[in-house]
């Protein structure tokens, strides 16, 4: 426990053992708290039948692993599809989005640039007022965009806050190095992606990955715009796969085969649906809270 | 919405081009047409967003017109009848929208008497932890929550207190009878609120540790001197130190008021029936897209975001006769 004194400046006195001891329990209540509930969802996915009829109806610690529940999640031609679709719109979107708000924000970075003012003003704006959910679902019906995935990416793909965001960084750099790269002689495309790019890379890549798990997570949007159930996303198969519990139409039958459990197929959907973001999780705590502050806004 | 935790503005510099540089004029005076020539890069970059906000934020703004009107989508806006504030009017009288309407704010109540404490207190928690190495730890585990899908959240809890869920099947197993948890109208609130803590609570505090990391260490020196114990250092320093961004969020949230985690409620909505789970968005969604009333959901809609911006614009001037910031300085 000596270390725990290295930090604690001398002002502070030591914690009584009470305090040590209730601190150390809230730290391990919250944690608990989160990582539980994942802990009884991998295991039920893992499990096998008997095992979870036993239980009645969860696993907390398999003693018999099975992987019967994800082949069957990849043996259904629905499911698979849905995971393609979503990872589709997932890169195509972040991809779109992320394109139109660098250029957008280097575009807006130079103060006294020809039209900044009112352009940032009209970017701004939108900060305030929010169309409604109405006019928008009729503007995507007028242009064509309903059941296409369009309707997904292009509506919702420029948010001002992100624009600011990265602006906010592209004006912490140097203003000497532009200087120097256009006396130079380099062009502004140039600028943009051999100089702003690079040295803004951190905040660019925060920001796609915050638009990417936005697009992954995305349920109420092909809910809205998607009428053709053949071209659901994973969210919204998994919300009528494990919230309606509509297995039939998902799990392909095949005959002979023993029917998974299907408590197990549910929590493997959801594992399924959890681990991209488990894996972008890493680089997002990296950066989350520089990006949060920094990226506070600046008219 | 200035918010202004670490100030890195950068100092205004004047920008240098060709132009400028071979004439040394200051930027306005310098003739259109150059700043054009010079300056048409950057509106081609930042056309494709204006293009975009345009389609899909103004227009559509501009599209709230139908809330006066008696929109028929083959007749489309420009053929459709002006009714005036007919949409209003049968708005006010229907039972449906006061419901939604009633059922929203008491979400917002519950949020901010149960939900809106936890990230201030969890944040002044972590940041007794002294071993930084935990300390990360726990952050990395409770910020988690917020990343995902309100689709696995429901899900989660479906698994934990559901009929089949751990909790119950635990009571069952100890002789107590279930609960019902997930499809009770009458605490369905309290369980949203208490989803929303879970999912969000964690990350809430990213701001409010930074505002406890900004508070200069010598004011909690000095009060120890004083004698003061870490109550009255937390109630005398912290608490202070942590005001201008409470308010700054409650003003957020105040101004918030109307919208209540819509997903969340939309999935879990037909559980236990629109009497105790319809809400202002979700009234919007069934009355308009489902069952194509587009005049009076667009009615609601419009009337939803007169009264927050009203609502925020209020709680600011409010803070700012409390001697706060608020979201912009006066």
């Amino acid at each position: 426990m000596s270390r725990s004194t290295e930090t604690r400046p001398a002002w502070m006195g030591k914690p009584t053992p009470f305090a040590s001891v209730s601190r150390a329990l809230g730290i391990v209540l919250m944690c608990a708290l989160v990582i539980f509930p994942f802990l009884v969802v991998v295991s039920t996915s893992l499990a096998t039948q008997t095992e979870i009829d036993r239980n009645g109806g969860y696993v907390i610690i398999p003693t018999e692993i099975s992987f019967e529940a994800y082949r069957q999640i990849f043996n259904g031609t629905q499911v698979t599809r849905s995971i393609i679709i979503s990872v589709g719109i997932t890169v195509v979107g972040t991809l779109f989005s992320l394109t139109c708000t660098v250029l957008a924000a280097y575009g807006l970075s130079r103060k006294g640039s020809l039209f900044q003012k009112g352009l940032l003003t009209f970017v701004l704006i939108t900060l305030l007022f929010g169309p409604g959910m109405i006019p928008v679902y009729l503007m995507v019906k007028n242009m064509g965009m309903l059941n296409t995935y369009w309707a997904l990416i292009i509506p919702g793909a420029v948010s001002a806050f992100n624009i600011i965001i990265i602006r906010g960084f592209i004006q912490s750099i140097p203003q000497e190095m532009f200087e120097a790269a256009r006396i130079d002689g380099a062009s502004e495309w140039r600028v943009l992606w051999q100089l702003v790019i690079p040295l803004s890379r951190a905040s660019i890549a925060v920001v796609g990955l915050f638009l990417a798990v936005g697009y992954w997570n995305n349920y109420f949007g092909p809910l809205l715009y998607l009428t053709d159930t053949d071209k659901w996303p994973l969210q919204l198969l998994m919300r009528s796969f494990v919230l309606q519990n509509n297995i039939s139409s998902t799990a392909q039958q095949i005959p002979g085969m023993v029917r998974p459990p299907q408590q197990a197929v549910q929590m493997a959907f959801v594992v399924i649906s959890t681990i991209p973001i488990l894996l972008a999780y890493p680089f997002l705590t990296k950066h989350m809270s520089k990006g949060m502050l920094t990226g506070a806004v600046k008219g | 919405m200035a918010i202004d935790v670490k100030s890195t503005a950068p100092a205004p510099v004047r920008r240098l081009s060709r132009k400028d540089l071979q004439s040394g004029e200051p930027d306005r005076k310098v003739p259109f047409l150059a700043r054009w020539r010079r300056d048409y890069p950057l509106l081609i970059m930042v056309a494709p967003a204006v293009i975009v906000l345009m389609l899909f934020t103004y227009i559509p703004l501009l599209g709230n017109v139908i809330a006066f009107m008696d929109y028929v989508p083959f007749l489309g806006i420009r053929d459709s009848e002006w009714v005036g504030f007919d949409n209003f009017t049968a708005l006010f009288a229907d039972a449906g929208f006061w419901n939604a309407f009633s059922n929203t704010l008491q979400v917002t109540a519950l949020q901010l008497i149960l939900f809106f404490p936890v990230p201030i207190m969890l944040a002044v928690f972590l940041n007794s932890v002294m071993r930084s190495g935990v300390k990360k730890f726990t952050q990395s585990v409770i910020y988690l929550p917020h990343f995902l899908s309100w689709v696995i959240i429901v899900a989660l809890f479906q698994q934990m207190f559901g009929g089949a869920g751990v909790v119950n099947r635990f009571l069952i197993n100890n002789g107590i009878s279930p609960l019902d948890i997930m499809s009770n109208p009458e605490t369905f609130k309290l369980l949203i609120t208490f989803q929303g803590i879970w999912k969000d609570a964690g990350w809430g505090t990213i701001i409010f540790l930074a505002a406890i990391a900004a508070i200069d260490a010598s004011q909690y020196e000095a009060a120890a001197i004083d004698g003061a114990g870490s109550f009255k250092r937390f109630w005398h320093v912290t608490l202070p130190g942590m005001r201008p961004i409470i308010v700054l969020m409650l003003i957020l949230r105040l101004g918030d008021s109307l919208t209540v985690g819509f997903e969340q409620i939309l999935l879990q909505r037909d559980a236990v029936g629109p009497g105790a789970a319809e809400v202002l968005d979700t009234f919007v969604y069934f009355n308009g897209v489902v069952d194509g009333n587009w005049g009076a959901a667009t009615a609601a809609g419009l009337l939803k975001g007169v009264v927050s911006l009203v609502l925020v614009l209020a709680a600011n001037k409010f803070a700012h006769k409390l001697g706060e910031d608020g979201i912009y300085k006066s």
